[in-house]
């Protein structure tokens, strides 16, 4: 199979959403799955970071963040003068685009398990790094010479919420315990991963399904641009990973981080932050087509992608 | 009974979830004494907003008192959140029978 199995669940959900059959999962379960899912990934990173000497990270650490910003300002300039959107909208979809999703990561991740492909452990401090910073250039460059009030509370909201609070928190109870440490816990964060990723991925696929009706006020560019441009942040991913030395699942690790789209933290953030800006649109980008784009075209292509740019050099 | 009974305003904001912590520090800042929120479902004109996921949930603000804060807490929210987040605020007469609580 060219993809990760667990995908064909989000498969399922969104055929039950388009049947409009009566198939709901509750909100109060989207939280529950998002908060185990949130917490494993930070944990499984912890466990993992133990492994490597803190100082060695900073450096690679650095080079990612300033690499990961040339998308949201690229994805800006591009809806803003090609594409012609309102500086809000441009300003808001460039945010999504240049923070990052979770669930992409890990169904990345469970791919390359499965191909028995080896990664740096520490990926995740990179997926909790790449978060919030661009969600904080969005809001900077929507305000442009304008009002930035209202910067204070979205970094609030951005920092002190879930995906951020979760992540970070798993890490370092992850990285204080280690692998023996955690390991009483291990049936619950690592055996049932799987099982909850597919829970949480069926429930994707119905909340795609009813976004589906946003794609058609999108129009074309912006349709264009949802493939398009996770393409060319995945290419950027890559060079990125070559040139600190990330080994061929780091760089496929990498490459979906850079082509993933927010639509946990992102929504939430820009919908405080600028809230002029249509949701519909940033939405139905990033969770109607990049999403699905990714888990079933995107990672199999970046992996080949990486191993010939990894496994060639 | 009817004595008992005193006249106050019941203010009930049906709005989206993301607004709610700024509603609720809006609400202590207009004169409110306190408030009761619960999770919503239901479509108008933004659509359906069916509470699949956050960015689709949405919640309903009720606050017992009085006409003057009721006044105050409609139009702040009107001013503030009408143009850009989906938002209904009505107003109905409702009798309490502890009304220094409101």
């Amino acid at each position: 199979m060219p993809f990760e199995p667990v995908i064909l669940f989000f498969l399922l959900g969104l055929m039950a959403g388009v049947i409009r059959s009566d198939l709901k999962i509750p909100g109060v379960l989207y939280e529950s799955l998002s908060i185990f899912l949130l917490l494993a990934i930070g944990l499984k990173g912890g466990i993992e970071l133990a492994k490597y000497p803190l100082a060695s990270l900073a450096g690679p650490a650095v080079v990612v963040l300033l690499a990961a910003m040339l998308i949201p300002l690229t994805a800006f300039a591009i809806l803003y003068r090609l594409g012609r959107m309102s500086r809000a909208d441009a300003a808001s979809i460039a945010a999504h685009y240049g923070s990052v999703s979770v669930v992409t990561f890990a169904v990345a991740a469970s791919y390359l398990t499965r191909l028995d492909e080896t990664f740096e452990g520490y990926m995740v401090v990179f997926l909790v790094l790449l978060e919030f910073p661009a969600l904080v250039l969005g809001v900077i460059l929507a305000r442009r010479g304008g009002d930035e009030s209202r910067l204070g509370p979205m970094l609030h909201e951005v920092l002190s919420g879930k995906s951020i609070v979760l992540l970070v928190g798993g890490l370092l109870i992850g990285w204080i315990a280690g692998a023996d440490g955690i390991k009483p816990l291990d049936r619950l964060f690592l055996d049932l991963f799987k099982g909850v990723l597919a829970f949480f991925l069926l429930e994707m696929g119905l909340v795609v399904a009813s976004r589906l009706g946003d794609l058609r006020k999108a129009g074309g560019f912006l349709l264009i641009f949802a493939i398009a441009m996770p393409l060319a942040a995945a290419g950027l991913g890559l060079l990125t990973a070559h040139l600190i030395d990330l080994s061929i699942g780091g760089a496929v690790l990498l490459a979906t981080l850079f082509a993933s789209a927010s639509y946990i933290a992102a929504p939430a953030a820009m919908r405080i932050a600028i809230p002029e800006a249509n949701p519909a649109l940033s939405i139905g980008a990033a969770l109607g087509i990049t999403f699905p784009f990714n888990l079933l075209v995107g990672i199999p292509l970046y992996h080949s992608m990486a191993t010939r740019l990894i496994g060639d050099l | 009974m009817t004595h008992e009974l005193t006249s106050r305003k019941l203010l009930t904001v049906v709005c989206e979830a993301s607004l709610e912590r700024a509603i609720v520090a809006d609400l202590a800042r207009l004169g409110a004494r306190g408030c009761t929120i619960t999770d919503a479902r239901g479509h108008g004109a933004h659509g359906e907003r069916d509470g699949l996921w956050p960015p689709s949930a949405n919640i309903r603000i009720e606050i017992l008192c009085d006409l003057a804060v009721a006044e105050a807490i409609a139009l702040n929210l009107k001013s503030r959140y009408y143009a850009q987040y989906s938002m209904v605020i009505f107003i109905a007469d409702v009798q309490v029978l502890r009304p220094d609580k409101f």
